[in-house]
């Protein structure tokens, strides 16, 4: 069986820095449990990551991850997150200093979920004070809270917008909010409801980022519905979508009506929201459930999967990726700095194949998040819930394939 | 001579015989040659032919002294009167028979006399008859000639009756209908009426004649277009129509369209049969007939009475009609220039007339061979394509340019090739109400309710029962086909149909077909998104182990069945039993895989709901196992039999003597355990997260949807992991109170207690519900674990 690579306790706290080779990965430890991981969505330049933690007992923290690509070194700050564990995080897409995470209000009689926006402590800046043990706390912004309406277990910021719009997925309804410039009042703008026998409980919400975010996605149980967020209203379902529970969406940042999702039937499955009866492409090389999946922002043939097999895998679905030829039209990935190169012999790539491009095995425990980079999108960290986190990146001979 | 008379007295008489004969002979001269050969040494014989006296006194005087010239001459004094005396006897002997000799000849002088007189009388009288019968033939002379020019003119008379009496008699030969005699008349008189045309008399008779004969044309013509007339009729109307100088392509030409015409109701009765049996025309009724006795004549035929029909009635037919036409048409002497050039074009005719007539045959022979669909047994088509073959290939040799054997087995290995697509079809027919009766007798306990154990006590037998279900089909199927192979048939000799038939339809296209259709079909249901997907998980491990089966042995078995009965060479390029054992091994594992799936998701939304329903901060203190933890249990001991039914029950890794003391009352071992390892997760171990890592660092990496091996515990511990791991799962989505925490460790120690005797390493179920106990505790508000003996006893009483 798997030796596991022990890693030096002492050195949780420090950052890891394994082997200068360079796709090596880069684990970094939380010492308490965790599932929340975010990437520093407004952040386009350093490679960040928030991750919050998991802890009944003692105050969780929030830490913000930034990895320095060219030395492989992590940099780590801490900030102290009282108000409970933490089940999701999100950053706003504008402002980078500024978060959104739902936690558990633990009393000894109920438990209930709340969501709230942050703002990073300004004067606490990144790299300056990493050897700091004490940590700051983050700044209360405003918290999502009305009568009527409680338990909320993730925030989603409106994509590509002024983030001054979010939605909080509740139980059985989802909330969409506008917040004021500076983040610290929230007025809640309307509400949609989950009709269906039985007490049906979201799993999961996606936003759109196609036809200007009307649109969200949201799971129960084992299928995927469509909302229009103009009229509140339900559009289209999948119904069963998979034979388990459907544990994540995501949508394909390039092909408007492309979704992705994944359950506990350990597969993970690619739709397209205009024709629903037929999966696009299923992918079943999971053991067990698949917590999360993720298209690449740039290449969305790169698809990320975290499973509680304690596994990460990268998929390349070339097909049904808006690159199904590599790059058929000259220049388009021209905006991306980094990718200046790769249009040169653009017209006469040949197709890629799908598969499993790589599989990442660096965790123990299951693995509820993996998200890619915002600043490099050949970089994505992935967090298990013994709190451990792994920056890695894509094999370089794929990387290659796409870009050459 | 001396030398004689020495001689005893008993030669002496012989000797003076011979000397006797010697001096005759020597009288006649008869020895002349011989004895001058004595030469000249015999001059001294005194005996001898050529004797010299004077020599032979000379001789005795030189060489003889006087006594003995003395002796010599009384000798010979001796000698000489002996001889002398015998003279004398000589002339006494013979001297009666010259007497008789001189009497004979005076006779014979008087005989010639006479004769001569009687010669002269019969010179005379001779001389007299020459002159009277020269008279007599001078004055019939002219009598004779006269006779001679009479008969010539009778000769000619009766000619002329002929002719004129020919329209008459030709007419008369008409109405007589002996047309044939009618032919012979106008031909014998044709020719002169040709060199006599030129007068009006002849002309006349000609004309007659010729109209009388053109009626008789357009009779035989009639006769010829009359479709009742007889093969044998028309035949002969042909010879006399040719024979009187037709043109012969024309005649062609009728004979063939009236043979179309006879043939052609042959084939629309075969037609008719073709759309009786295929249902497009129905029997009439007899009261829609004109005559009732219509209904017999047209009955729906089997294929064999058809094709006897077809092969008799038809195939018959055109080779009487390719026969007879040949013998008149081509085989005929030849009698002019461009005989060659027509005969050419009557074959291309016939050719082309036989093509289209056999063309529309075949076609209503494959049509009514493709619809003998139903009947389960070969032998009877493949007799019927046996006899049409057979047909045939006796036709081939009529019409040398062409292939009618080879096309006939072309339709046959369509034939066959329809049968065997229409047995496969069948194989899978079975094979899918197989299915359906096993989840029928699946599902049938259940809906009456008998104890689980009843219901899966025959699972063995079920698969036994379909096993068997298959494989018989499968062979009755394969003897059917045998029959297309049998050694009285005679196309299943020609190579390219057998080879064809036992490489390519029968082991490909029948066995391996099949094969892959069974390997499809399970395929199907392990396939959750097609409709098959909701398949009961118990036919699944049936499916499995059948598979498994099937790879064992079934295959290999079926396999060379086939290659032995349809007498395969094994070089040949197929579909190898290795490669179909190495599918089906993938299809069973494939099977199982899927069956521990459903069978782990099943317990798994047992469990899932259990715990994500419960409020486990405000539970009471724990009294009882909660009953779904009993049903899991229960659940997973009903698999374990079931499984058992069918798979072994495969290797356990070695039970250590404390998993044995922990499972047989002595709990004290068990509980120190527990306790020493839920200790570290106390609220006041700060490093829990280090000991966490520590712990699993000496434990192992769990596959929990891993393949499984074909054996029970294996099974079963698939199962388990997957159920175990989703609680764990759930379990971390919760918050628990004290009792919360302590519910869940009476259920996790319950589960401890049932589930390690079904799993291969006990260590793995520990392993997974020590996680699920610290992931608990972990997610615990007020974390105090229940007091191990509490726990032992709750789960005694439960």
């Amino acid at each position: 069986m798997l030796v596991q690579l022990f890693h030096n306790e002492k050195s949780l706290r420090h950052l890891h820095n394994n082997i200068m080779e360079d796709d090596a990965p880069v684990i970094y430890g939380l010492e308490f449990q965790a599932r929340a991981l975010t990437a520093q969505v407004a952040e386009t330049d350093d490679i960040r990551f928030l991750v919050g933690t998991q802890s009944l007992k003692f105050d969780n923290q929030i830490h913000q991850i930034d990895f320095d690509d060219e030395n492989n070194i992590l940099n780590k700050n801490v900030f102290a997150h009282k108000d409970g564990e933490i089940w999701h995080i999100s950053a706003s897409p504008v402002d980078k200093n500024i978060l959104a995470t739902c936690f558990n209000n633990v009393s000894d009689t109920k438990c209930e979920m709340a969501a709230a926006l942050w703002r990073i402590p300004a004067e606490f800046d990144v790299g300056l004070d990493d050897t700091s043990s004490s940590s700051h706390s983050l700044q209360l912004l405003c918290r999502l809270e009305h009568d009527s309406y409680s338990n909320m277990f993730s925030v989603l910021w409106q994509p590509n917008g002024e983030g001054d719009k979010v939605i909080t997925m509740g139980e059985g309804r989802f909330l969409t909010w506008d917040l004021n410039a500076s983040g610290t009042q929230a007025t809640m703008t309307g509400v949609a409801s989950l009709e269906a026998k039985g007490q049906p409980k979201f799993t999961a919400g996606r936003w759109n980022p196609h036809s200007n975010a009307t649109q969200i996605a949201t799971a129960n149980d084992t299928s995927i519905r469509l909302w229009d967020l103009r009229s509140m209203e339900q559009v289209s379902n999948i119904d069963v979508a998979h034979m388990q529970c459907v544990r994540n969406l995501d949508f394909n940042p390039n092909k408007q009506y492309y979704l992705a999702s994944c359950g506990d039937d350990c597969k993970t499955k690619f739709w397209d929201t205009r024709k629903t009866d037929e999966p696009l492409l299923v992918l079943s090389d999971h053991s067990h459930w698949v917590w999360s999946v993720r298209f690449n922002h740039f290449h969305d043939q790169l698809v990320l999967t975290s499973s509680s097999d304690s596994r990460v895998i990268l998929t390349s679905v070339a097909s049904i990726s808006s690159e199904p030829l590599g790059h058929l039209v000259e220049g388009e990935e021209s905006d991306d700095d980094d990718q200046d190169d790769s249009s040169r012999d653009g017209q006469k790539r040949a197709p890629q194949t799908n598969g499993v491009l790589a599989s990442y095995e660096e965790h123990e425990d299951s693995v509820y998040a993996a998200e890619w980079s915002t600043a490099d999108p050949w970089l994505f960290a992935s967090l298990s819930y013994d709190g451990r986190v792994v920056i890695n990146r894509v094999p370089r001979a794929e990387k290659y394939k796409i870009l050459l | 001579m001396e030398n004689s008379y020495d001689k005893a007295g008993a030669t002496e008489e012989t000797t003076r015989r011979s000397d006797r004969h010697g001096m005759l002979k020597s009288y006649y001269g008869m020895e002349k040659g011989a004895m001058k050969e004595a030469g000249a040494q015999e001059g001294v014989d005194i005996n001898g032919l050529y004797f010299k006296p004077d020599l032979y006194i000379e001789k005795l005087l030189k060489e003889k002294s006087l006594t003995e010239l003395m002796d010599k001459e009384s000798e010979m004094v001796k000698q000489i009167r002996s001889l002398d005396s015998d003279m004398q006897t000589l002339v006494y002997e013979n001297y009666n028979k010259f007497i008789s000799a001189t009497d004979t000849i005076r006779k014979m002088k008087n005989d010639f006399k006479r004769m001569e007189d009687e010669m002269d009388r019969l010179a005379t009288n001779m001389e007299a008859i020459t002159e009277f019968s020269g008279h007599i033939s001078g004055t019939l002379q002219d009598r004779r000639q006269q006779i001679q020019k009479l008969a010539g003119v009778h000769a000619l008379l009766k000619k002329l009756q002929f002719l004129f009496e020919l329209p008459a008699r030709l007419k008369k030969c008409i109405e007589m209908e002996s047309y044939a005699q009618a032919v012979r008349y106008y031909m014998k008189a044709q020719k002169v009426l040709l060199q006599y045309q030129h007068m009006p008399s002849f002309q006349g008779i000609q004309e007659d004649s010729d109209a009388i004969v053109k009626e008789l044309k357009t009779k035989l013509r009639q006769c010829f277009r009359n479709k009742n007339s007889s093969q044998q009729e028309l035949s002969e109307c042909v010879d006399l129509l040719l024979q009187l100088n037709e043109p012969a392509g024309e005649l062609c030409d009728d004979y063939l369209a009236h043979s179309k015409q006879m043939l052609d109701e042959y084939l629309s009765q075969l037609e008719y049969q073709v759309k009786l049996n295929s249902g497009e025309e129905r029997l009439k009724l007899p009261s829609e007939l004109d005559r009732p006795a219509e209904a017999y004549m047209n009955p729906p035929m089997d294929i064999l009475e058809f094709v006897d029909c077809g092969s008799n009635v038809f195939i018959g037919n055109i080779c009487l009609v390719i026969a007879s036409y040949t013998d008149m048409f081509i085989n005929r002497t030849t009698r002019d220039e461009d005989w060659d050039a027509t005969n050419e074009i009557a074959h291309k005719k016939l050719v082309n007339f036989v093509m289209t007539l056999m063309d529309q045959y075949f076609s209503y022979v494959e049509k009514r061979m493709q619809l003998e669909k139903e009947t389960g047994d070969n032998t009877i088509l493949v007799r019927a394509l046996d006899r049409f073959h057979r047909r045939l290939q006796a036709m081939n040799s009529l019409l040398p340019d062409t292939d009618f054997a080879r096309i006939g087995t072309d339709i046959v290995s369509r034939v066959a090739h329809g049968r065997v697509m229409h047995y496969l079809q069948a194989l899978k027919q079975h094979f899918s109400d197989c299915l359906t009766d096993i989840r029928q007798s699946l599902a049938a306990p259940r809906i009456v309710g008998k104890p689980e154990g009843a219901g899966s006590n025959n699972l063995s037998e079920l698969l036994m029962s379909a096993e068997v279900a298959v494989v018989d089909q499968i062979k009755s199927v394969l003897s059917n086909l045998q029959a297309f192979i049998a050694l009285d048939i005679t196309f299943a000799m020609k190579p390219y149909f057998r080879n064809e038939f036992c490489t390519v339809e029968v082991r490909e296209g029948l066995m391996v077909a099949f094969l892959q259709h069974i390997h499809h079909t399970a395929m199907e249901f392990c396939d959750s998104m097609s409709d098959r997907g909701s398949a009961p998980p118990t036919l699944l491990l049936l499916l499995s182990r059948l598979c498994i089966d099937f790879e064992n042995g079934t295959i290999s078995y079926l396999v060379n069945l086939v290659d032995d009965q349809f007498m395969l060479a094994s070089n040949q390029q197929v579909t190898s039993i290795t490669s179909l054992c190495h599918t089906f091994k993938e299809t069973a594992q494939k099977l199982l895989n899927h069956y521990v799936s459903m069978q782990g998701l099943i317990i798994s939304q047992m469990l899932r709901k259990s715990v994500e329903t419960r409020d486990w901060l405000n539970t009471i203190e724990p009294r009882n196992v909660r009953a779904v933890m009993k049903r899991v249990v229960e659940d997973i001991t009903a698999i374990d039999t079931q499984v058992g039914q069918l798979y072994e029950e495969g290797v356990r890794k070695e039970r250590s003597s404390d998993s044995s003391r922990r499972t047989f009352g002595n709990f004290s071992m068990s509980r120190q355990q527990q306790r020493s390892q839920w200790g570290r997760y106390t609220p006041s171990t700060i490093d829990n997260s280090l000991m966490s890592n520590i712990q699993k660092l000496f434990s192992e990496k769990i596959e929990i949807f891993s393949t499984v091996e074909f054996s029970k515990v294996s099974v079963l511990t698939g199962i388990i992991k997957i159920s175990l791991k989703t609680f764990m799962e759930c379990v971390r989505l919760r918050t628990f109170g004290r009792y919360g925490l302590q519910q869940l460790q009476v259920d996790t120690h319950y589960l401890q207690l049932y589930l390690w005797r079904f799993v291969t390493d006990e260590n793995l179920v520990h392993f997974l519900l020590d996680e699920i106990v610290s992931s608990a505790v972990h997610r615990c508000l007020n974390a105090v674990m229940m007091e191990s003996s509490v726990v032992d006893l709750i789960c005694d009483r439960g």
